[in-house]
């Protein structure tokens, strides 16, 4: 590191110069009861009453959007000819681009045997699931006849008719269905040892009758630990190239069609690079309020927001590479169209669009977060995490839209302005997603215990068998 | 139904998994078999000293995964060239290239799926009742900080007194009969 820290920060740990994974001092009964205490407690934080209602609140701007959809159908929305995508597709594009973060942590980081991300990845896959069913609604409200969705699948209909396998949109569906599944399952799996502490600290009757039930038996047997392991790492295997396959799938929605803007082969990692950076934004814009309202600082701790700030430096250079290289690919295709549609995005009508998003992702990030400084402070980087999100948002609001209101016949130029419904369907995700979000932080486990006790010194034993105390005594 | 007689086994605890690791190797040297180690966290030293490290996980996982795909794209043969056959652009109705993406996701899901859920069924999960239970202590520490290795009532070697007194030779905190 570039910038040294006062040696006598005792968060340091003096060998690396890097802050603590966990802060030093902790047993395994104590962060088994601060992280089920936060749960099985009966005392519920009053301002987390506050959240679920505002959150509901605005959730319930959703229940009415959609009510007036099914009502009136899609054309309450922004969407016409030439512009027949609009915020639908933009939003359910930046939903699930949020998601993958929380799969990049669960799955890849583990695999990359990163344990720091132990603290973070039970609420970094929760909003992964959240954030699917927020994406996963936008198409389906998106077909104009929503009640006939499951046409979608393929299944024996009486009318003998089937799924279209090579087009992109039939893709989707089995991308973002296999996605939303997997999630859930490793999701589910994480939790079964931790609902066996809930079950076995719980003091109510009710709450003790629920978590058994999900625990399902779970008792800690060495052998079914050697299981769980090799299913847990089977998962995210299977996830990893999982994750990177869907937004592969989303990208191609686009590069599919031959229209000037989409037709790229840089589509798909470019696609998946941004997904991550968001998704690590808004990895950030959760954690930080969390660990400061639960005082949760010990586990999530500097280092994990130092690194996540990394993450986000590194994913947002890629994301970078990609804006440079749409602009450079415009240029050498020769192509008049592809050359139109880049000024258009810059120079044109909604150009503003395009800049704020150059200064959110680009301008703003990429010059500050090598600053160690900046990315261990809380603030700056909660500001910056909103930025980012607002940045990557107007990226696909920039890429749907651009290309498809000015596109090949000037004949048929229009514009593409959002309704109210639009953006109270769009908000009202929001609500959505905080107000699931607020339930899972009282209901579950939000840290895997588990695999907090597994960080902590007294896990290890030396080879040999000696005892365990002698090497407590050592790093403590 | 018939009535649970006896004991199921010899519940030892254990304040660290350096005891327990010591005390399970050498319980298998002296010839148990029938024995579980139960740890707040996966201690991969206890498996070692269980001799268990083979697990049938990854080979559930691999079928599943090979089914899934195998499903998947003859299913999208099936429909696209003889069930529903229809002209795209010109290409052929055999057109296995757009075919892989959803047989490549079925494989994901097929896959995980199996190893979520053969690893629950190898494990005998879940299960409604189980005689550890019924262990005063186990509830407490197991699923918390505490260490436990039982010495299983169906091993030959068993006996209420000898066991006891081995178990005792390695300073647990307590040794506790667990009722069936």
């Amino acid at each position: 590191m570039a910038t040294k820290s006062p040696i006598d920060d005792p968060r340091i740990d003096p060998r690396t110069g890097e802050y603590e994974v966990i802060a030093p001092g902790h047993t395994f009964r104590s962060v088994t009861q601060k992280i089920a205490g936060l749960v099985l407690t009966g005392n519920t934080p009053l301002g987390w009453f506050g959240g679920l209602t505002v959150a509901g609140g605005v959730a319930t701007l959703l229940v009415v959007a959609m009510t007036w959809l099914f009502l009136k159908g899609v054309g309450i929305w922004g969407v016409t000819i030439p512009g027949a995508w609009g915020f639908a597709i933009i939003n359910f594009v930046w939903w699930i681009g949020i998601g993958h973060a929380g799969t990049l942590i669960s799955a890849i980081l583990l695999l990359f045997k990163q344990t720091w991300r132990n603290s973070i990845n039970r609420f970094a896959e929760a909003m992964t699931i959240f954030a699917v069913v927020c994406a996963g609604m936008f198409p389906l409200i998106h077909l104009g006849r929503p009640w006939l969705g499951y046409w979608l699948f393929p299944y024996p209909s009486t009318m003998n008719v089937w799924p279209q396998f090579r087009s992109p949109l039939a893709w989707d569906v089995f991308a973002v269905s296999t996605y939303a599944t997997i999630s859930v399952v490793f999701w589910y799996i994480g939790m079964v040892p931790d609902f066996g502490t809930l079950r076995d600290r719980a003091v109510m009757p009710f709450a003790k009758y629920i978590y058994g039930l999900f625990s399902m038996g779970w008792r800690g047997s060495t052998r079914h630990w050697v299981r769980y392991e090799s299913a847990s790492l089977l998962l995210a295997g299977l996830a990893t190239p999982l994750v990177l396959s869907v937004h592969t799938v989303i990208s191609f929605d686009f590069a599919v069609a031959a229209m000037a803007g989409w037709h790229t082969t840089i589509f798909p990692p470019y696609f998946v690079a941004g997904a991550i950076y968001s998704g690590f934004a808004m990895v950030l814009t959760l954690a930080i309020p969390i660990r400061k309202f639960y005082h949760l600082e010990d586990l999530i701790t500097l280092r994990h927001l130092d690194n996540m700030a990394k993450v986000m430096l590194a994913t947002g250079c890629i994301v970078g590479y990609g804006y440079c290289m749409e602009i450079f690919m415009s240029w050498y295709s020769a192509s008049h169209w592809e050359f139109f549609m880049m000024w258009n995005r810059m120079f044109g009508p909604m150009g503003w669009a395009y800049w704020t998003l150059i200064l959110t992702n680009l301008a703003i990030p990429l010059t500050t977060l090598w600053s160690r400084k900046l990315r261990v402070n809380v603030v700056y980087l909660f500001v910056l995490s909103l930025l980012v999100n607002t940045g990557m948002w107007l990226e696909r609001f920039v890429i749907v839209v651009t290309s498809l209101y000015r596109e090949y016949l000037p004949s048929s130029w229009g514009t593409y302005r959002a309704t109210r419904w639009d953006y109270m369907t769009f908000i009202g995700t929001w609500g959505l997603f905080t107000f699931l979000f607020l339930l899972f932080v009282r209901l579950l486990p939000m840290i895997p215990i588990s695999e907090i006790r597994m960080m902590l010194p007294q896990s290890k034993i030396r080879p040999g068998g000696a005892d365990a105390e002698t090497v407590v005594e050592e790093t403590l | 139904m018939t009535p649970r007689e006896g004991i199921y086994g010899l519940l030892a605890e254990f304040s660290t998994p350096g005891e327990l690791v010591r005390a399970t190797e050498q319980a298998h040297q002296a010839g148990f078999r029938r024995m579980e180690c139960y740890t707040p966290y996966p201690v991969e030293e206890a498996a070692v000293a269980l001799r268990f490290h083979k697990t049938s996980v990854p080979l559930v996982c691999l079928l599943g995964g090979v089914m899934g795909m195998l499903t998947a794209f003859l299913m999208e043969t099936w429909i696209t060239v003889w069930s529903y056959p229809m002209n795209i652009a010109g290409r052929p109705l055999f057109s296995w290239p757009a075919f892989i993406v959803p047989a490549y996701e079925w494989t994901i899901l097929f896959a995980g799926l199996s190893a979520a859920f053969g690893m629950l069924a190898l494990n005998g999960l879940p299960q409604l009742y189980h005689p550890l239970f019924n262990a005063p202590n186990f509830r407490d520490g197991a699923s918390t900080d505490k260490f436990f290795l039982c010495l299983e009532a169906t091993d030959p070697r068993f006996s209420i007194l000898e066991t006891r007194a081995f178990l005792e030779k390695f300073a647990p905190v307590s040794v506790v009969e667990v009722e069936l």
